[in-house]
C-alpha cells in the first residue's frame, strides 16, 4: 500500500465560469458527485483525509532569519499554482492512484460537462526502507559517511 | 473458539462483543460469576444462534455441521484462522491487516499505527476482508490436501509481507514495527512442518538477529559493514542455521545468503564468493531483476566492481527509473573510482526514492563525494531532508 496526495491548484480545466454564475442544479450536482465518490472510497478504505484550503485572499506567506519575521499578506497575484484543497489516498498501486484522480478531475460542471480539472497526483514518502529487501539492498551498499 | 463453532469470525466477534457489554452490565448489578471466561462464550453462543435465527444469511451449513474434533486446541484454531486470512481472494495489504487483528496480538489502532493510516481506514480494511471471505463461502477448516500447498505459500507471503514491515522499523514507527517482526517470526512457528517453512523461519530469524546493531542511538540506519557484530543475537543466528539445515525454496536461499553474513565476524571476513554462487543460484530461481542488482553488489565485492557493473548494464533496462538501479550503480561507480559518475547516480537515486531515510542517505553520500572530488556542482534542484 502506498499513499498518494491528490490535489486541486486555482487552475480551473474546460470549465472557465466560476461557480457563482453556474444554476444551483449545476452546484448540487457539482457537490453530489464528490460527495458519492468520497463515501465510496471512504467505504473502500483508500480515502484517509480530505481538506479544503482557504483561499489566497486569506493567506500569509512568512520568512525569517531567526530575528523578527517578514509577514506577507494577500491578496496574491499569482496565486493559480496555489493548492486549493487535498486528498490523501491509501490504494495498492499508483495505477489506483490515477484511476481515482480521473474520476476527480471528470466532475460534472455546467451543464453537466465534465470540468477536467488537472489532478496533482504525489505519492507521500515513507518513514522507512522498502521492506526487508530494500533494507537489505540498501544496507549492503551503504558504506556511510 | 467460537469462530470455529461457527464459520463465522465476523458475527463471532460482534457476538463477543455484545457479550462483553452484557457481561459489564450483569457483573455491576450482580458481582462476577466465578468462572468469566466460561460465561462469556456462553452468552456469546446464545447470541450467535439468535443472529443466525434472525438473519437468515445464507452460509455454508458444512461448517456448523461439522463433527467439532474432540478436543479441538485453541492452537488449532489459530491455524485455521490464519489459513483462512490468507485467502488468494484477498489483496496483500488486506491479508496482512487481517492476520495482524485475527491471529496476532494486535489491536486495530496499533495496525494503523504501523501502516501509517487512521484507525478507521484500517478498520474499514479489515471489515472489507472478512466480508470477501464470508462472500467466498469458504468452510472454517484447514484448506484439503488439493489446497494446501498453493495456499501455504500464500501464508508464507503475507508472513514474509509482516515481517518485511517490522524489518524496516525507524524513527517514531519504532515500537510497533518491532512487534510486527515478532508476529511474523510467532506465527510462522505456528505453521505445520515443511522444509519451505523452515527456510521462511530461518529468513526471519537471521535477519532480525541483527536488530539490535542495525540503528544508532541517533535512530539512524547502520550499513552492514558498519554494524557493531557483538550485538547481534547469537541465539537467533544459531536458532537460524539449525533450521537451515532442513530447509529448501526460495526462503532457504535468502536465508543462506543472510546465514553467510551472519557468520562473518567481521564485514572484511565475508564470504562474498558464497554469497555471489547463492544468488546466481536465486536468480536462476526466481528470474528476478532485483535479485540481479543483489548478484552484482556480490560480483563486485568478489571480482571487483567492474564485473558487477557489466551485469547492471544487462538488467538496465528491466529495472529503468528503479532507484535501486541508480543507487547500486552509484556505489560500483564509487568503487570503480568514478566520482563524477557515481555522484549523478546517487542523485538519480535520491530524486526518485520513496523512503526518506533512504532519500536522506543517498543525498549524503552524493554530498560526501562531492567533497571529496570537490567537482563544480552543475546546477541543480536538491531535495530537502
Amino acid at each position: 500500500m502506498a499513499r498518494y496526495l491528490l490535489g486541486v491548484n486555482f487552475q480551473p480545466g474546460v470549465v472557465d465560469t466560476p461557480m457563482e454564475e453556474w444554476k444551483p442544479g449545476e452546484i448540487d450536482a457539482h457537490l453530489n458527485y464528490y460527495r458519492e465518490l468520497n463515501k465510496e472510497l471512504t467505504a473502500s478504505g483508500e480515502l484517509v483525509q480530505t481538506e479544503i484550503l482557504t483561499g489566497p485572499d486569506l493567506a500569509k506567506i512568512v520568512t525569517s532569519d531567526g530575528t523578527a519575521p517578514v509577514v506577507t499578506d494577500g491578496p496574491f497575484q499569482e496565486f493559480k499554482e496555489w493548492l486549493a484543497g487535498y486528498q490523501i489516498f491509501d490504494v495498492e498501486s499508483e495505477e489506483r492512484a490515477l484511476e481515482i484522480a480521473a474520476r476527480l478531475s471528470a466532475v460534472p460542471g455546467p451543464g453537466g460537462v465534465p470540468t477536467q480539472q488537472p489532478i496533482h497526483v504525489r505519492r507521500i514518502m515513507d518513514d522507512g526502507p522498502s521492506g526487508a529487501e530494500g533494507m537489505e539492498e540498501y544496507l549492503q551498499t551503504a558504506k556511510g559517511a | 473458539m467460537l469462530a470455529r463453532r461457527f464459520g463465522d469470525f465476523d458475527a463471532a466477534e460482534d457476538a463477543v462483543q455484545e457479550a462483553l457489554i452484557t457481561a459489564a452490565q450483569h457483573w455491576a448489578r450482580d458481582g462476577v460469576p466465578e468462572k468469566p471466561r466460561g460465561w462469556l462464550i456462553q452468552t456469546a453462543e446464545r447470541r450467535l444462534i439468535d443472529h443466525y435465527r434472525s438473519e437468515h444469511a445464507r452460509r455454508q451449513r458444512e461448517a456448523t455441521s461439522q463433527e467439532p474434533a474432540p478436543e479441538v486446541s485453541d492452537q488449532d484454531d489459530t491455524l485455521i484462522v490464519l489459513f483462512m486470512c490468507c485467502h488468494p481472494a484477498l489483496t496483500n495489504a488486506s491479508a496482512i491487516a487481517l492476520t495482524l487483528r485475527a491471529v496476532g496480538g494486535l489491536t486495530t489502532a496499533e495496525i494503523a499505527k504501523a501502516f501509517l493510516v487512521d484507525e478507521a481506514t484500517m478498520a474499514q480494511r479489515i471489515s472489507r476482508a472478512k466480508q470477501r471471505i464470508e462472500a467466498s463461502g469458504e468452510p472454517f477448516r484447514m484448506p484439503t490436501l488439493e489446497e494446501r500447498p498453493a495456499r501455504l505459500r500464500n501464508v508464507m507471503h503475507v508472513l514474509y509481507l509482516i515481517f518485511n514491515e517490522g524489518y524496516a522499523a525507524s524513527g517514531g514507527s519504532e515500537l510497533q514495527r518491532t512487534e510486527l517482526s515478532s508476529e511474523a517470526i510467532r506465527l510462522t512457528r505456528m505453521l505445520p512442518e515443511d522444509p519451505e517453512v523452515a527456510g521462511l523461519l530461518a529468513l526471519m530469524l537471521l535477519l532480525d538477529a541483527r536488530r539490535p546493531a542495525r540503528t544508532d542511538a541517533a535512530g539512524e540506519l547502520v550499513p552492514l559493514p558498519q554494524q557493531d557484530r557483538s550485538l547481534w543475537d547469537q541465539a537467533r543466528i544459531a536458532e537460524g542455521l539449525v533450521l537451515l539445515e532442513r530447509a529448501t525454496g526460495e526462503y532457504q536461499l535468502q536465508a543462506s545468503i543472510a546465514a553467510v553474513h551472519d557468520r562473518a565476524p567481521t564485514a572484511e571476513a565475508t564470504d562474498w564468493r558464497q554469497i555471489l554462487g547463492l544468488y546466481e543460484l536465486l536468480e536462476r530461481m526466481t528470474g528476478n531483476p532485483v535479485v540481479t542488482l543483489n548478484r552484482a553488489v556480490a560480483a563486485a565485492m568478489a571480482d571487483g566492481p567492474e564485473t558487477g557493473l557489466a551485469l547492471l548494464d544487462k538488467v538496465g533496462e528491466r529495472l529503468n527509473g528503479n532507484h535501486r538501479l541508480d543507487a547500486v550503480r552509484a556505489h560500483l561507480l564509487e568503487m570503480a573510482g568514478d566520482r563524477e559518475a557515481a555522484i549523478e547516480h546517487y542523485h538519480a537515486a535520491a530524486a526518485r526514492t520513496t523512503s526518506v531515510p533512504e532519500r536522506r542517505y543517498l543525498t549524503a553520500q552524493a554530498a560526501r563525494l562531492r567533497s571529496l572530488h570537490r567537482a563544480p556542482s552543475k546546477p541543480r534542484r536538491s531535495p530537502k531532508g
